[in-house]
């Protein structure tokens, strides 16, 4: 199997599997508790929070741990609306972020918020100009993803923090996709909450955090318990928690020359599909981008049925098509850096680990070469567009 | 999430193909909505369907139905092929998934068009044919 899905979810690194072991069968107190038992759960959950803050340039007592990246975006939105609401009722956000923010938005927006969706341009980079046209003095909070999930585009988040930070507006960035993977420093880029999932970065699924700046006041999220300064409650996930501090160790440790490595085969990757596939486009910045994100688009074909055949020669991806998004529509990133339903339909996400070889690439470049010439050769719309091409030589 | 025959035809489809100088051609569905079928059709003098051919732009339940609606019109008249509805298509396919029911439609619509091609073309009328809609989207939100 050739396991290129990275951005959906990682692979438990063994290390991260070692380390949580513990917590379920030996070391399983609550955390919370005043016996000697528990103050070893405590101090392993102590150590998480540190490595996790460390990665970020964050105090530890500025994380907050959270079931996953869905939980920290909805809590860091609505509670920061609704801390605000004072001052005023106006979001502003972009067309591309995950559905974990956008969805948030739009409940917001029921509740009589009002909220501004950003354009990003053909790069699916926001557009700063409409950004800063955007600020009202009603503006309460901005959020804006690190990196995208779909097309891997990392926005100018260093911008956007000193805007806000101008204009004396929270920043809050969903960071899901980059955490770990590129480096990012709270302060240098003036971000006021970050979002993170530990299953994003070889950590276990159920855990993330949410990252609060100390002096940002929003409201608790789950309410029943003192656990995490009494904003979220509920017992400590302590092997999840063990299991994402590990993960943040250990991407931290030569974050350099994995993004090198990395990108280097992204390249590579882009440079042969590219290269050897007609009628192929990258979509996202060609520069400006996760090191292990590649997205492209084959016209004429769609998306799902490329994916089953890469399935049936055991390579797993993803699409953005609108069968793979149980609607009709395909999606919406796609769509928002401009590409025609059809083009976005034919989209193909392959994310890559630090464990995917040149011989994973190259198989996989080979089985997606054959794959969409056989759906080119069923397709009506690729059979239009070469009787026309032909009847343009004659 | 697909039944063993979709598989099936979806990874060997029946019937791919053109047919040159084809009684009758129909194409429906849109691109925006991410499914295109085509279907060729060869019907003799007696009025029997002798060869179908299809091209599919969509996903695997697209390419299925396709390929099962040509396996289906085969051999049959053209009164008989008009009783090869969407659910005909489905259970033969032993289902489908509800998000992808509007491809069986599709299927469905793809065979109209091609007899509605046919009937043109001889300046006859079929029985029970209608007009095929041009974007079968319009079809499915009025039916469901």
């Amino acid at each position: 199997m050739i396991y290129l899905d990275n951005a959906a979810t990682t692979k438990v690194s063994e290390e991260v599997f070692e380390a949580m072991k513990p917590y379920f069968c030996e070391l399983y107190a609550n955390p919370s508790g005043i016996y000697s038992f528990a103050g070893r759960s405590m101090k392993a959950v102590n150590e998480a929070r540190k490595s996790i803050a460390d990665l970020i340039g964050a105090q530890p007592n500025e994380i907050y741990f959270t079931a996953g990246g869905s939980e920290s975006d909805n809590w860091a939105v609505k509670a920061a609306a609704e801390f605000c609401r004072t001052g005023g009722k106006h979001i502003i956000t972009s067309t591309i972020e995950h559905h974990a923010v956008l969805h948030t938005c739009q409940y917001l927006e029921k509740q009589g918020y009002e909220v501004t969706y950003v354009d990003v341009d053909e790069y699916g980079v926001i557009k700063l100009d409409e950004l800063e046209a955007a600020v009202r003095q009603d503006t309460i909070l901005i959020t804006v993803m690190a990196a995208n999930n779909e097309i891997g585009t990392i926005q100018p988040i260093k911008e956007i923090g000193a805007l806000a930070r101008k204009n004396g507006i929270l920043f809050h960035t969903d960071a899901v996709q980059a955490y770990g993977h590129i480096p990012l420093n709270v302060d240098e880029l003036g971000i006021d909450m970050l979002s993170a999932s530990g299953h994003k970065f070889h950590g276990p699924k159920g855990i993330g955090f949410l990252y609060i700046r100390k002096g940002v006041r929003i409201g608790s999220f789950v309410h029943g318990g003192a656990q995490e300064r009494s904003r979220r409650a509920g017992t400590l996930n302590t092997p999840g928690i063990v299991g994402i501090g590990a993960a943040a160790r250990l991407a931290a440790d030569g974050i350099q020359e994995r993004m090198e490595k990395e990108t280097a085969l992204r390249d590579y990757l882009i440079r042969r599909v590219l290269g050897e596939i007609p009628y192929s486009r990258l979509n996202g910045h060609r520069t400006d981008r996760l090191p292990n994100n590649a997205n492209f688009c084959f016209r004429f074909i769609e998306g799902e049925s490329l994916l089953i055949l890469l399935d049936q020669q055991g390579i797993c991806a993803s699409s953005g098509s609108a069968c793979t998004s149980g609607s009709l529509d395909p999606s919406h990133v796609l769509l928002a850096i401009g590409l025609p339903h059809e083009t976005a339909h034919g989209s193909l996400r392959l994310t890559l680990s630090e464990e995917t070889t040149k011989e994973d690439i190259d198989q996989t470049v080979e089985a997606v070469k054959r794959i969409v010439e056989r759906l080119r050769s069923m397709s009506p719309l690729y059979e239009d567009f070469m009787k026309k091409d032909q009847k343009k030589e004659v | 999430m697909y039944s063993e025959k979709v598989m099936d035809h979806f990874s060997n489809p029946r019937n791919v193909g053109e047919i040159e100088h084809p009684s009758g051609v129909g194409t429906v569905g849109n691109a925006k909505c991410g499914d295109i079928m085509r279907m060729y059709l060869d019907i003799d003098d007696k009025g029997i369907i002798q060869e179908a051919k299809f091209k599919t732009f969509g996903c695997g339940a697209a390419v299925a139905t396709s390929s099962m609606a040509t396996e289906l019109v085969k051999g049959k008249t053209v009164q008989q092929a008009l009783e090869v509805t969407n659910k005909a298509v489905m259970e033969a396919l032993d289902g489908l998934p509800p998000v992808k029911v509007h491809c069986s439609l599709l299927a469905e619509e793809a065979i109209h068009a091609a007899l509605w091609d046919y009937a043109e073309k001889n300046n006859i009328t079929i029985e029970g044919l209608e007009k095929p809609v041009d974007d079968i989207e319009e079809k499915i939100e009025e039916e469901y």
